[in-house]
């Protein structure tokens, strides 16, 4: 039986390497999606283009322009000289924040007369939007209360916050990013690779040939299955080593548990790739339900944006994502540095749904081969 | 070029998509999936944050401190716990992302008019999560000491904010619009990408050679049925989007259907030059996730946004398409913008359009000598 399943698995590995293009793009795409999703997938929100309409031209407006461009979030990149001129600046898309500073801004501010700053912000980009809404509301709320520090308030007490960040003190967003892209990658790679070289068999015909052979279905199910799982393993390897070396996330945790943990996921995606070519006569059928497939399961499984903020109807359907499961294994191990002890939920609803997914697709397949 | 030979090669190939009912559902079935998805359950506006309290003051204070965190629809506190100890696992599991600790000298300190302290942990690992929460936990730390104390100290500078376009700030709004172009895409990648590519796995292409038709004739033949496909789809999620997820389309209709048929079509081609290159069908798929897909939903701006990229990668995204239409599909929906606003981007997308058709036209008649 190994001996039937060890040649399987070399005439599939002659089929990978026989081509220089598929190598390319089974070792090569995860590369670039890697490197993609690195450089772009952050949310943090800095050097926003800003248009400053300052009407004042006073020491106090200077020092508020100096003040925002000094935190690093915004840039002043254009000195409209009227309404009109902001106007056009936003809806080209030239600027994202306009601030306007009236006249008088700089008497005022000397004479302790509350005075004010208008901000005007592109909504298109909500996210954006309300982060540098946050920023400069920051900005002006310090500029004003330095202002009127010398006045009243001194001798009232105040509610000091202290906030501590834990796992990712520098708030990255990368760090949080590039652990999620990793499983991402591997769950498409993994999935296309699967569904797509079981059902080629079948659409060129080969498929015939490999059943008058005394190989059993049980065993053409493992031949097929165990190539796309090694691949899965080096893509992994590949993506994970990238990720510490060239974008600097930290593994807190042991690389021995990313492994375990990476089969049992490995279990769940190639079970779904093998479902997928049982329902599938095509190669582009196999390809369509494959981004049928992974596309809600990215979306829900808290990938890009948290579990909790979705409708609660959304939240049960994510319980069928393998994604979920292994996003807080990664970014646990990776960020958190959390070992089994608390991770041995996800890994064991990985392995039951890992078994079931399999189990069921593997029946499906024989009963097709009969 | 003979419209008759166009007209037989486009009939040819509607016959083999009818024949492929599974793949001509999921076509359908992707803008309408994609839209409820992203319209209901992706939200970047951050709520209800799980929250953990460790209160060791435990006073009527201390509750009321608590209780206005609660009360915000950002904070949910779900737990109480007793000791630093138990905290820890609530924070390592995921179980709550910011914990709240009042000290003991909480209600005592304010009592007698001195300075008092809370600790907030954060969870940092969710970064956009964490810095969310922490501006929300300083505005209602803030208010409850200006409540507190009886006072409000009305600040110098007032910062008066507005915002155009989406004044509501909803998420949906600003994700909807962009959605068509990687509907577009996808449908694109899906799709497109593997006809050629099957004529030749599947020992086709030498019967195709054989007829008189020729490569422009070829390629148009086969563009036309997945223009419709993707043409329907772009109505439909237009009309979705209005009807369903009420997202404001304040330009012209006509412009943005014709200016995504631009789009279409040169996606199309470049998918026909994908699957020429790709030869096989599982390498085409791979180029069209990485050359269609991919570029459409990391660098055209739907999500992330292009000024935040590395310079490099900005340089990248002016030869992405789908960076002018997601322009043109936030400006037409939006800001109502007209072709005057657009046009560099309309006759960019147009050259592209062009370009590629040529590009598909030369790969392919070299592979049929």
């Amino acid at each position: 039986m190994f001996e039937r399943i060890k040649n399987l698995v070399i005439k599939e590995f002659i089929h990978y390497f026989r081509e220089k293009r598929t190598v390319f793009f089974l070792f090569a795409t995860p590369l670039i999606q890697i490197i993609l999703f690195g450089y772009v997938a952050t949310m943090d929100v800095n050097n926003v283009s800003t248009a400053l309409y300052d009407l004042d031209r006073s020491s106090e407006s200077r020092e508020f322009a100096r003040r925002l461009e000094s935190s690093g979030y915004f840039t002043i990149k254009r000195l409209p000289g009227s309404p009109g001129e902001i106007r056009e600046l936003i809806d080209k898309g030239d600027v994202l924040c306009a601030i306007q500073i009236n006249r008088d801004f700089g008497k005022d501010l000397q004479k302790g007369i509350p005075t004010e700053i208008q901000v005007i912000v592109d909504g298109t980009d909500s996210n954006t939007a309300l982060i540098a809404m946050g920023y400069v509301n920051r900005i002006i709320g310090k500029y004003s209360m330095d202002m009127s520090m010398s006045s009243i308030n001194a001798n009232l007490w105040r509610l000091d916050l202290h906030s501590r960040v834990w796992y990712n003190p520098d708030l990255r967003s990368r760090n949080y990013m590039v652990p999620g892209v990793i499983a991402l990658i591997v769950m498409i790679t993994c999935l296309l690779l699967t569904s797509m070289s079981v059902v080629r068999e079948r659409e060129v015909g080969t498929m015939e040939q490999l059943m008058v052979t005394p190989l059993r279905p049980v065993e053409l199910i493992i031949g097929k299955t165990i190539p796309a799982a090694i691949v899965g393993y080096v893509d992994i390897a590949l993506v994970t080593i990238l990720g510490v070396f060239w974008f600097d996330v930290p593994i807190h945790g042991a690389l021995i548990l990313l492994v375990l943990c990476t089969g049992a996921y490995l279990l769940s995606v190639l079970g779904i790739g093998l479902f997928i070519s049982t329902i599938s006569k095509t190669q582009q059928q196999a390809m369509t339900a494959t981004f049928f497939f992974f596309q809600p399961a990215i979306l829900l499984s808290g990938f890009a944006t948290p579990i909790e903020t979705m409708p609660v109807v959304f939240q049960y359907i994510t319980y069928f994502s393998p994604l979920r499961y292994f996003l807080i294994i990664v970014r646990g191990i990776f960020l958190k540095g959390v070992g089994i002890d608390i991770l041995w939920p996800q890994i064991a609803a990985l392995l039951v749904l890992g078994t079931a997914i399999l189990a069921a697709s593997a029946l499906r397949f024989k009963k097709r081969l009969a | 070029m003979k419209l008759l030979r166009i007209k037989a090669i486009a009939k040819k190939e509607l016959i083999q998509i009818r024949r492929d009912p599974l793949s001509l559902a999921m076509a359908f079935l992707m803008p309408v999936l994609l839209l409820f998805i992203y319209g209901y359950a992706i939200t970047f506006d951050i709520d209800k944050i799980s929250t953990v309290v460790f209160d060791r003051d435990n006073s009527s204070l201390s509750r009321e401190f608590v209780s206005q965190f609660h009360e915000s629809r950002y904070f949910r506190v779900h737990s109480y716990v007793d000791s630093y100890r138990e905290l820890d696992p609530y924070l390592d599991g995921g179980k709550a992302k910011v914990a709240i600790v009042i000290p003991e000298d909480f209600s005592k300190n304010i009592l007698r008019g001195l300075n008092a302290q809370v600790e907030v942990l954060i969870d940092g690992s969710d970064s956009n999560t964490a810095t969310i929460a922490q501006g929300y936990a300083l505005v209602i730390a803030e208010n409850f000491s200006q409540r507190t104390k009886g006072v409000r100290i009305t600040p110098l500078i007032d910062s008066k904010n507005r915002v155009w376009y989406n004044n509501e700030l909803k998420s949906r709004n600003f994700i909807i619009p962009g959605l068509i172009s990687i509907i577009m895409a996808v449908i694109i990648a899906l799709l497109i990408s593997l006809t050629i590519a099957r004529e030749w796995d599947r020992g086709t292409m030498e019967q195709l050679i054989s007829t008189p038709v020729k490569t422009s004739e070829l390629i148009l033949g086969k563009l036309i049925p997945y223009f419709l496909i993707g043409f329907i789809d772009t109505i439909v999620t237009v009309l979705m989007s209005t009807v369903v997820f009420h997202v404001p389309l304040r330009g012209s209709v006509t412009l943005l259907l014709f200016l995504s048929s631009i789009f279409l079509f040169g996606g199309l081609c470049f998918g026909i030059l994908i699957s020429i290159a790709g030869r096989t069908q599982l390498v085409a798929s791979q180029a069209a996730l990485i050359t269609s897909f991919l570029p459409a939903f990391l660098l055209s701006g739907f999500i992330f946004s292009i000024s935040n990229m590395p310079k490099p990668l900005q340089i990248i995204t002016y030869f992405i398409p789908a960076r002018y239409f997601v322009t043109i599909l936030k400006g037409i929906f939006l800001k109502g913008s007209n072709l005057k606003i657009l046009f560099m981007e309309a006759s960019l997308l147009t050259l592209f359009a062009v370009l590629v058709f040529i590009a598909a036209n030369r790969k392919f008649k070299k592979r049929i000598d």
